[in-house]
């Protein structure tokens, strides 16, 4: 087993001697630090074979851990945990959205309590930044979008979204918050979770109802039969939005009478009362007369049940009970894998909202016991991410040692995935200290937000930047999970490579031009930009080409900013990994 | 009243609605009975005749906001000062026969190049989605956007083009209202230069970096490569193996010959001249070197814009000088250079504006937004110059004959591109989605523009 060192030993003692040099800058403490934080192998015996890597080999930390790992020895895959700075990058974006700073990275790599890693993650759970970057996914995922195709309009958007923060902040329970948003009625303005009717482009009837499969059961309905969407379409065939005399403001109500279609209940600023816009393909639908029917409606259930309504029931209040409970086959299924997939980058069914017969979970087992702690835990969202974050399967390598399908579907390694618009252009700007302007030209006057604003806290998909639209940002109009686009692109490495918005941040961004004239020695100034940038500190080779480029340089000050400007187009700062 | 609204997705500008509280202020809703009565007999699907595709670029001038259509291209010198303004002055062009507003002395020395279609219809009055109507042709509201005809252009053009400049390109800035590459994805996105034409140097943003000279930007592409120790390791992560690519190439446009493009000092001091010396003529000069590299779609996204509630006059006349000068320059240089035959030009905003003038306050002269007829520009590329095709009603609120409808307008411009607009695209959800849908109630159509065709 020890062989398996041998190289690598001979390696470190080649770096060692190169660095030599190097050393007299350093006081003989920073010496033992800097050896301690590189190589923390050298004093305990043990070495990873990169930087990125554990040595310790994978304990199952719990029942989660128990069946991944069954499944991987069944595949013949010995999974490898990633090493602490790593965890310590993946854990602050996917939890916060934004990078650890240089400090928060140092205290935990200095940390040498066997469960920092846990305790991390209860402590990022308390932060504001938490709440903020799973508003944006839910923003994402529920459409919260002022402008065009939904049409949330801003007032609209702010309290959907003030709805949702609030909810996630107070780890609402989730069928809770289901509950709230599909029984909602009231103002737009001022009961935010109405504006989960007004979030589709298609408000027909059938259109709610396909949102509300995509939305909370994960399921699309392009390939349904007519009759199985119509027979749920009915629950949703009794809301009506009226407006009133501000501006964009709508009610959202209950209508078993069929108010909404009297041709005379007209409302200024609104074309129509209670408008339905009818899709491209649909009839278009006669105003009047009003058809106001004492039959009882018959809803069918997407399990096929049927089901009468009471005329003193809101059906939405029938469907709510229906889908709202353990024993409901997707809503609970739903959830989880979406977090799931949120986390991990990929649903244990997959994609995260195309749950249907033929496309089996990669993982049954897994599946039902996330499914299980959500259950028993009250429908505690935090409870699942922390069994999910807490897991050693969340810790794996993002280095894939083996490249199968399976090893894929099956999470044997974390996988890499691009920062998405919205975090990427945060931590640039934490890094350099700068900020970016977000505006929207809808309405007029135009939106302008604040400066210390991050991205990721945007509460409309309509207030935008240019960066943010060149890097993908979710379009907000159809909430399917693919809907965001993190492929890369040539326009967008002209950008990180070569714009002048970029390169105004990196060579005039309050924070690093203070590092870069601090007079502090180059190791140390490129130490410092690792930590800052990369999370962790440099390998003796990096530091070496990074000291030969800034001395052979004309210009120091210049080529300091060539440094952090070449980590921040590496794809380990560009991926979460 | 409300049915026909309906049927022709007629909103009313936000805008409005908040100001007076009222449905339907100024003409909004003038044309809507209108265009219903003509829909039955011109819902006829369009001719397929054989148009020759001679456009091998396009150039499209977004006069974004909506300009008049009555102060510039449609005048109306005997409508009376409701519907005139400040603006009574019109002007004979080479053509006889044809008169332009007089703020456009230069353009109408070259109307034997153009030929104006004074019937565009749309009849929809929201800025988004009247200029996703004008640049895709579909209805807005279904569950995907569909790509705007740049993309369109970029995703069947670029298979063969080989040049290093993206195959889309948008001077300066993109409007930005609605995802242009639609359902495409980002790959179809238009490459926006950033920076200004008018300026000593046109830095476009990606291409041609302030400050850095040739041999930095190579010693630090070898640091970064040096320092990609995560990189090593992932090499094979098909999606890390994608970045390199698309970074790759994206260093031919940086390093490669490409940026000379943008490079105006290359020019004749006296044609910049010719072209104006303001953003708008300089972005028609660099169109004209987008041209010649080859770039099969532009966008010249009016720098500024049209949207003129309030202070009107003062704008058009700020901004109409500029737009005479410079289209009318590019049309004349493309033709000096023979390009005129194979770059096809179009000019219009996404609607017009109202022919009356809203004298009252908070506008105090002011036009609103129009979609129920306006004036489209088109030349070159198999269009006739010198002609006029349809027209507006005696105060330019309605069409009066020969309707022209975004799908046979686009329709046209794809014939003469050499893209067959029943083609399918790659939706993602593999659902059937024409480059153009196909003419129905919902979607209306007159035909094809043959009667412009060369």
């Amino acid at each position: 087993m020890q062989f398996r060192f041998l190289p690598a030993i001979v390696r470190r003692l080649r770096f060692l001697a190169e660095r030599c040099p190097l050393m007299r800058n350093l006081t003989v403490f920073g010496v033992l630090v800097f050896a301690l934080l590189v190589f923390p192998g050298f004093v305990g015996g043990e070495e990873a074979t990169n930087i990125f890597e554990s040595p310790t080999p994978p304990q199952p930390a719990g029942e989660l851990d128990r069946i991944v790992f069954t499944k991987l020895e069944q595949l013949g895959i010995k999974p490898i945990l990633c090493s602490d700075a790593v965890f310590v990058r993946r854990l602050y974006l996917d939890m916060l959205g934004k990078l650890p700073t240089s400090d928060e990275v140092r205290e935990f790599l200095a940390d040498q309590s066997p469960d920092k890693r846990t305790r991390l993650v209860d402590r990022l759970m308390e932060r504001r930044e938490f709440v903020d970057y799973w508003a944006m996914k839910w923003g994402d995922t529920l459409r919260i979008k002022a402008e065009i195709p939904v049409n949330l309009w801003p007032n609209g958007a702010r309290a959907f979204h003030r709805f949702v923060w609030a909810s996630l902040a107070s780890n609402k329970p989730y069928d809770q918050f289901v509950r709230e948003m599909l029984t909602a009625s009231g103002s737009n303005f001022r009961v935010g979770a109405v504006n989960f009717y007004r979030a589709v482009q298609d408000r027909s009837p059938a259109g709610i109802a396909s949102m509300v499969t995509l939305t909370l059961m994960g399921v699309r309905t392009d390939h349904w039969p007519k009759e199985r969407l119509d027979g749920m379409a009915v629950f949703f065939s009794q809301i009506a939005y009226k407006p009133t005399s501000e501006w964009k403001e709508e009610v959202v109500f209950w209508d078993p009478w069929g108010l909404r279609l009297v041709p005379t209940n007209f409302v200024p600023g609104r074309d129509t009362p209670g408008t339905v816009r009818p899709k491209p393909t649909d009839e278009v639908i006669s105003p009047a007369p009003p058809p106001v029917s004492h039959e009882p409606l018959v809803g069918v259930f997407p399990d096929g049940t049927k089901v009468t309504i009471p005329p003193d029931r809101d059906p939405r209040e029938v469907f709510a009970e229906w889908l709202i409970r353990p024993d409901n086959p997707w809503f609970t299924k739903c959830i989880v894998n979406r977090v799931w997939a949120w986390i991990m980058g990929r649903g244990i069914i997959h994609e995260p909202d195309d749950i249907r017969d033929d496309n089996p979970p990669s993982n049954p087992e897994l599946l039902a016991y996330l499914e299980k702690e959500m259950i028993q835990s009250g429908y505690n969202l935090r409870h699942l991410y922390r069994i999910i974050l807490t897991s050693q399967t969340y810790q794996f390598s993002s280095i894939p040692h083996n490249s199968s399908p399976e090893a894929l579907a099956n999470f044997a390694s974390y996988l890499p995935r691009r920062l998405e618009a919205e975090v990427l252009i945060d931590a640039i700007n934490d890094i350099t200290g700068t900020s970016d302007l977000y505006t929207s030209a809808i309405p007029e006057p135009f939106t302008y937000m604040p400066r210390d604003v991050s991205a990721v806290s945007l509460a409309d998909g309509s207030i935008i930047s240019p960066f943010l639209t060149l890097f993908g940002r979710s379009a907000r109009a159809t909430g399917a999970f693919n809907e965001r686009s993190n492929k890369p692109t040539p326009s967008q490495w002209l950008h990180m490579l070569n714009s002048s918005a970029i390169y105004s941040k990196l060579a005039s961004g309050p924070k690093l031009t203070a590092l870069f004239r601090s007079g502090r020695p180059i190791p140390e100034i490129v130490d410092e930009l690792y930590v800052t940038i990369l999370s962790r500190t440099p390998t003796p080779e990096e530091l070496q080409s990074c000291r030969e480029y800034i001395e052979k340089s004309r210009s120091r000050p210049e080529a300091m900013v060539d440094v952090a400007w070449a980590l921040i187009n590496s794809p380990e700062f560009l991926y979460r990994h | 009243m409300v049915k026909e609204d309906r049927l022709t997705e007629i909103r009313v500008p936000r805008r409005e609605v908040l100001r007076h509280g009222v449905y339907g202020a100024g003409g909004v809703l003038l044309g809507s009975g209108f265009t219903k009565s003509i829909v039955a007999q011109e819902t006829a699907s369009p001719a397929t005749p054989n148009i020759e595709p001679k456009a091998k670029s396009v150039i499209q001038i977004f006069l974004w906001g909506g300009m008049s259509h009555n102060d510039t291209w449609d005048p109306k010198p005997g409508a009376g000062r409701d519907y005139l303004g400040e603006f009574t002055e019109v002007i004979d062009t080479n053509v006889p026969g044809i008169q332009l507003s007089a703020l456009f002395p230069k353009l109408a020395k070259q109307a034997d190049k153009f030929s104006l279609i004074r019937s565009m219809t749309h009849g929809n009055n929201g800025h988004e989605t009247a200029a996703y109507i004008m640049q895709t042709g579909h209805l807005p509201g279904e569950r995907l956007a569909y790509p705007s005809i740049g993309a369109v252009f970029a995703y069947f053009k670029g298979k063969d083009y080989k040049g290093i400049i993206p195959p889309y390109v948008v001077l300066t800035r993109s409007p930005g209202r609605f995802s242009e590459e639609g359902f495409l994805g980002p790959n179809y996105k238009a490459f926006a230069t950033g920076g200004d034409p008018n300026a000593t140097r046109f830095e476009v943003e990606g291409v041609v970096a302030r400050g850095i000279t040739d041999d930095r930007q190579k010693a630090r592409r070898e640091l970064l490569d040096k320092l990609n120790t995560f990189g090593r390791l992932v090499v094979e992560h098909p999606e890390i193996a994608l970045a390199e690519e698309s970074k790759r190439t994206a260093y031919e446009l940086i390093l490669g010959p490409g940026r000379e493009v943008f490079d105006l000092s290359k020019e004749d001091p006296k044609l910049r001249d010719a072209y104006g010396r303001h953003t708008f003529g300089q972005c028609c000069l660099v169109a004209r070197r987008l041209v010649e590299a080859g770039v099969p779609y532009i966008v010249i996204n009016y720098p500024g814009g049209w949207d003129t509630h309030s202070n009107h006059f003062a704008t058009m006349r700020r901004q109409c000088p500029q737009l005479d000068e410079g289209l009318a320059m590019l049309l004349q240089d493309l033709h000096d250079r023979g390009l005129l035959e194979t770059t096809l030009v179009w000019c219009t905003g996404e609607f017009g504006r109202t022919p009356k003038v809203s004298w009252e306050p908070p506008w105090n002269g002011g036009r609103h937004h129009h979609g129920n007829v306006f004036t489209v520009l088109v030349a070159g590329g198999g269009f006739k110059g010198g002609r006029v095709i349809g027209a507006s009603d005696e105060v330019g609120a309605a069409v009066k004959e020969r309707p022209v409808y975004p799908v046979d307008l686009l329709g046209t411009i794809y014939a003469l591109g050499g893209i067959d607009f029943r083609a399918k695209l790659p939706h993602p959800e593999g659902l059937d989605a024409p480059v153009l849908p196909e003419p129905s109630d919902r979607v209306k159509s007159a035909g094809l523009l043959t009667e412009l065709i060369a």
